[in-house]
C-alpha cells in the first residue's frame, strides 16, 4: 500500500489566543490521529530512527504498536529506554535526531516520531499505565546528584537494576530545567513533569529536594560517610553569562535563568509571591531555545517582544519548531544584530538598548560564519527590559568540594563517554560535562552512566 | 516539611527562630546564610545563620517584616513548620578560615545594624569560642530595636551599643562610635559590618578614613542562592561578583553600594512602596539607626 508523503497535521491553539495565556501550544494526536500517522511507518529492517535516538528507543516497533491500537504495548516499549516519554515528546529536536533520518523524509515527510511519543506517554498517563518497582533488590547504594533529565534516567535505570537510589536536589522540586527553565505552554509541569518523576519514583527512587551538595553535604561524605557505593553527577549547566556591556548591571537588565526561575518554578504567572518584572517593551539577546522561551514567557506576560541575535535565521541554534511558533506568535527578530550597550535613565532602569548590524565573515571553530560588525551602523531600541540568554558557564559548588575531581578548561567535569570521572566510583554526565546542551542528551549521557555504575558496582562484590 | 522548634518575638516586629533542618545546621559555619520557604506560594527568601545547634539538628534565623513574604512568616508560630530550608549557601567567614594563632594576633571590631546584629552574633560567638575577644558595636534605632543584646555580652570582648535617637546605650549612629572609640585611642586591624546596606556603606566610608580593612555580608535579592539565576549579582572593584557563590562577604571598600542599593529596590514600586506604607504605617523601618526608615 502507498503511504502518505504527509504528516498528519497537528493541532494547535491559535497563535492568537495561545499569545496572551500559559496553556500548551499544541493539543497533540488524539488516537486516530496517531494511527493514521503511525501507518505510514515503514517499519525499516534497519531503522534509521533509532541510531539518532540518545536513549535508543526501539521506534519501529512502539509505532507498529500503535498502528495496531495496541497502546499499552507501545508505552511499555517506551519504556524500556525512557521513562520520560511525555518530556521527550514535548521538547526533543526530533527533527535533528530520530525523525532526521527517517527514510520517509527523503520524498515526503519523515514519520512525526516525537508527536507519536507523546501520544503514548499521554494516552498511558491518561489510563493510569505505570512502571513496578523491581522484586528484587542489590543491596547497592547510589547517590544521584540532581533531578533533571540526566539525573532522573539515570536514577531510573539503576533502579531497574535493583539498585538503592536517591536523587539529591538542590531546587525545592524535582525536574530540574524541565521545572525551572522550559515554560508551560511547552512543557506543562503538574500535568506531565510531576507524573513522569512520579513514575522515577515508582521505581523504588527517593528524591530528597533541599540539598545542595558541596554545601550541604559533600560527595566524599556520601561516599565515606553515608554509605553510597556510587555517585552519579548530574548538576546542569550552571551561572548564567552575561556580555559584560556598560549598562548591564542596571534595573531591568535579567538572565535567561533568573527569568524563567521566576515565572515557571516560582509560578509568577499564576501570582505566586515571587515578583516578576513585566516589561512594555523586551528585548531577549541570543538565539537559542532559552532565547525562544524567555521571548515567548515575555510575550505571554504582556509584553511588545524581540529577539536579537548576531548571526542569521540559518544559524539560530533553536528547534526551527520553536523558532516557527515565535514568530508566528508576533515576536519580531532583529538577526545580524548585536548589542554594544544597554541606555540608562537617571534611576539606573533600562530604558534602551544600543545594537550594531553584523555580517558573516570566514567560519570560526564552531564551523558557523563568524559574525563581523558594520562600522558605523549602530541603532537604538527603545525598551524597558533586556533579557541576556547567551548561555551558562560551569558552576563551581561540586568541582571546587570534590578533591581530585578533574575539570577541563572551560571548568566542565571530565567525564569519559561511558561517564567515568577522574575518580573511582564517581560517574557524570548531562550539562555539568557537556556545557549547556539539550534536554535528550543528558539524559542520553545519564543512561550510558548508569551502565557504566551497574558494572562499577558488580566489581565491588 | 521543617519544623519550627521555638518561635519568639524579640522586638515588635522582629522574631527569632530555631528550625530543625539537619545538613543545614551540620555544616554550615558563620558567615553563610539558608533560603526558606515557607509554603507552595511562597518566595526563597534568602535567611542569615544567626546560631546553630549540631547535636539538635537545629539552626537559628531572624526575620524583621518588610514585605509580604516576611511578614507572613512573623505571624509562624512554634510548632509551625517551613516548606523548605535549603543550605548552608555562600562561603564561611573569611575570619574562620583564618588560623587562630594569626587572629589572636588582630584587633577585631564587627558591627552590627538593626538586623545584622543576628548574623554577627555567630562570628563574634565562634570567636569567642576559640578564645579570641573581639570589639562589637550594635546599633539600632531606638531601645525596642536593639535585639540579643544578652547573647551578645556573653560572648563580646567590649560591647558598645548605641540608638539613633539615644533611648538606650550611646546616642546616634555606628558611624559615630567608630569614630568616637577610634578618638579615643582604640585602634583596629579589621572590621566586619553586616546591617542594612545604607549602614554598611557608610560604615565603609569611615572605616577607609580611618585606614581599617573591612568585610562586609551583602543580602541582594536572590533566587535560588546557588549561582543559577544571576540575580544577586554586584560590582566589587571592576568584577562582577555573584554574592551566592563568590560571597555574601566582600571586601567593602571594592564594593558598589549605590548600584547595589538600586538593585536591592528592583521590585519594589512606588505603588508598593505605597502600599506597604499604608498596611504596615510606622513599622516599615529598617531599625539599622542609620537609613531612617519611613522617615
Amino acid at each position: 500500500m502507498a503511504k502518505a508523503m504527509k504528516r498528519v497535521p497537528i493541532r494547535e491553539q491559535d497563535p492568537k489566543v495561545r499569545a496572551t495565556n500559559f496553556e500548551e501550544v499544541s493539543y497533540g494526536y488524539n488516537e486516530e490521529e496517531a494511527v493514521a500517522e503511525a501507518k505510514r511507518c515503514l517499519n525499516c529492517k534497519k531503522p534509521r530512527c533509532v541510531g539518532g535516538c540518545p536513549v535508543s528507543i526501539n521506534i519501529p516497533k512502539f509505532i507498529h504498536f500503535v498502528s495496531e491500537r495496541q497502546f499499552e504495548d507501545a508505552f511499555k516499549t517506551i519504556q524500556e529506554s525512557s521513562l520520560l516519554p511525555a518530556v521527550c515528546g514535548r521538547v526533543c529536536p526530533q527533527e535533528t535526531q530520530c525523525e532526521g533520518p527517517c527514510v520517509m523524509g527523503i520524498k515526503g515527510e519523515a514519520i512525526a516520531i516525537g508527536k507519536l511519543e507523546r501520544f503514548v506517554a499521554d494516552w498511558a498517563r491518561e489510563h493510569n499505565i505505570v512502571p513496578e518497582k523491581p522484586n528484587f533488590s542489590t543491596g547497592k547504594k547510589v547517590a544521584v546528584i540532581g533531578a533533571g533529565p540526566a539525573g532522573l534516567t539515570c536514577a531510573s535505570e539503576l533502579a531497574k537494576k535493583g539498585h538503592d537510589v536517591t536523587i539529591f536536589e538542590a531546587l525545592h522540586e524535582a525536574g530540574g530545567v524541565l521545572v525551572y527553565g522550559i515554560p508551560e505552554f511547552r512543557l506543562p509541569k503538574e500535568k506531565v513533569v510531576a507524573k513522569e518523576v512520579e513514575n522515577v519514583k515508582r521505581l523504588g527512587v527517593k528524591i530528597e529536594t533541599d540539598v545542595v551538595i558541596g554545601k550541604s553535604v559533600t560527595i566524599d561524605e556520601l561516599l565515606d560517610e553515608e554509605g553510597y557505593d556510587a555517585v552519579f553527577i548530574g548538576s546542569g549547566a550552571g551561572l548564567p553569562r552575561f556580555m559584560n556591556i556598560p549598562g548591564e548591571q542596571a534595573n531591568g537588565v535579567y538572565s535567561a535563568n533568573e527569568y524563567l526561575t521566576r515565572n515557571n518554578l516560582m509560578k509568577a504567572f499564576k501570582g505566586y509571591d515571587t515578583p516578576i518584572h513585566r516589561g512594555k517593551k523586551v528585548v531577549v539577546v541570543g538565539g537559542g531555545n532559552v532565547a525562544m522561551d524567555a521571548a515567548r514567557t515575555a510575550l505571554r506576560l504582556g509584553a511588545d517582544t524581540h529577539i536579537v541575535y548576531r548571526r542569521s535565521e540559518a544559524e539560530l541554534p533553536a528547534r526551527a519548531e520553536e523558532v516557527h511558533h515565535a514568530k508566528e506568535e508576533g515576536i519580531q527578530f532583529h538577526l545580524l544584530t548585536n548589542p554594544v550597550e544597554i541606555l540608562v535613565d537617571e534611576n539606573d532602569w533600562v530604558k534602551g538598548i544600543r545594537v550594531i548590524k553584523m555580517e558573516l565573515g570566514e567560519p570560526d571553530e564552531s564551523g558557523r560564519r563568524r559574525p563581523v560588525e558594520i562600522p558605523g551602523s549602530e541603532y537604538d531600541i527603545d525598551v524597558d527590559t533586556v533579557i541576556m540568554a547567551l548561555g551558562t558557564s560551569p558552576n563551581p559548588l561540586i568541582s571546587s568540594t570534590t578533591k581530585g575531581l578533574e575539570v577541563n578548561k572551560r571548568k566542565c567535569i571530565v567525564a569519559d563517554d561511558e561517564g567515568a570521572t577522574s575518580r573511582k566510583g564517581i560517574f557524570a554526565g548531562g550539562d555539568a560535562v557537556s556545557g549547556a546542551a539539550t534536554v535528550i542528551l543528558a539524559m542520553g549521557a545519564g543512561k550510558k552512566a548508569a551502565a557504566s555504575i551497574d558494572e562499577y558496582l558488580k566489581t565491588l562484590d | 516539611m521543617y519544623r519550627i522548634v521555638e518561635a519568639k518575638h524579640l522586638a515588635d516586629n522582629i522574631v527569632r527562630m530555631d528550625v530543625e533542618a539537619p545538613w543545614v545546621a551540620k555544616h554550615c559555619l558563620p558567615g553563610q546564610f539558608l533560603i526558606v520557604r515557607e509554603d507552595e506560594r511562597g518566595e526563597r527568601l534568602p535567611m542569615t545563620i544567626c546560631d546553630y545547634d549540631r547535636k539538635a539538628g537545629t539552626v537559628t534565623i531572624v526575620t524583621q517584616t518588610v514585605g509580604a513574604g516576611t511578614r507572613r512568616m512573623a505571624e509562624l508560630q512554634t510548632g509551625d513548620a517551613f516548606m523548605d530550608v535549603v543550605g548552608p549557601l555562600g562561603n564561611p567567614s573569611e575570619l574562620v578560615k583564618t588560623p587562630i594563632e594569626e587572629l589572636k594576633q588582630k584587633k577585631i571590631l564587627f558591627v552590627g545594624g538593626g538586623l545584622g546584629t543576628a548574623p554577627v552574633y555567630p562570628q563574634v560567638k565562634w570567636m569567642h569560642e576559640h578564645g579570641i575577644d573581639v570589639d562589637v558595636i550594635i546599633g539600632a534605632k531606638t531601645k525596642d530595636l536593639v535585639i540579643l543584646e544578652d547573647e551578645m555580652k556573653a560572648v563580646a570582648g567590649n560591647l558598645y551599643i548605641t540608638t539613633d535617637d539615644g533611648s538606650y546605650g550611646r546616642s546616634g549612629m555606628v558611624t559615630k562610635v567608630i569614630e568616637d572609640l577610634a578618638a579615643e585611642g582604640k585602634t583596629w586591624d579589621v572590621c566586619v559590618s553586616i546591617g542594612p546596606m545604607i549602614m554598611m556603606k557608610f560604615c565603609c566610608l569611615t572605616t577607609k578614613k580611618l585606614g581599617i580593612p573591612t568585610i562586609v555580608s551583602m543580602n541582594p535579592i536572590m533566587v535560588d542562592g546557588t549561582g543559577m539565576c544571576g540575580a544577586c549579582r554586584l560590582v566589587v572593584g571592576d568584577e562582577v561578583k555573584f554574592a551566592c557563590v563568590d560571597g555574601p562577604e566582600f571586601d567593602g571598600h571594592k564594593v558598589d553600594f549605590d548600584l547595589a542599593m538600586k538593585r536591592q529596590a528592583q521590585y519594589k514600586t512606588e505603588e508598593g512602596r505605597a502600599l506597604l506604607a499604608f498596611e504596615e504605617g510606622d513599622t516599615h523601618h529598617g531599625g539599622c539607626g542609620v537609613c531612617g526608615g519611613d522617615e
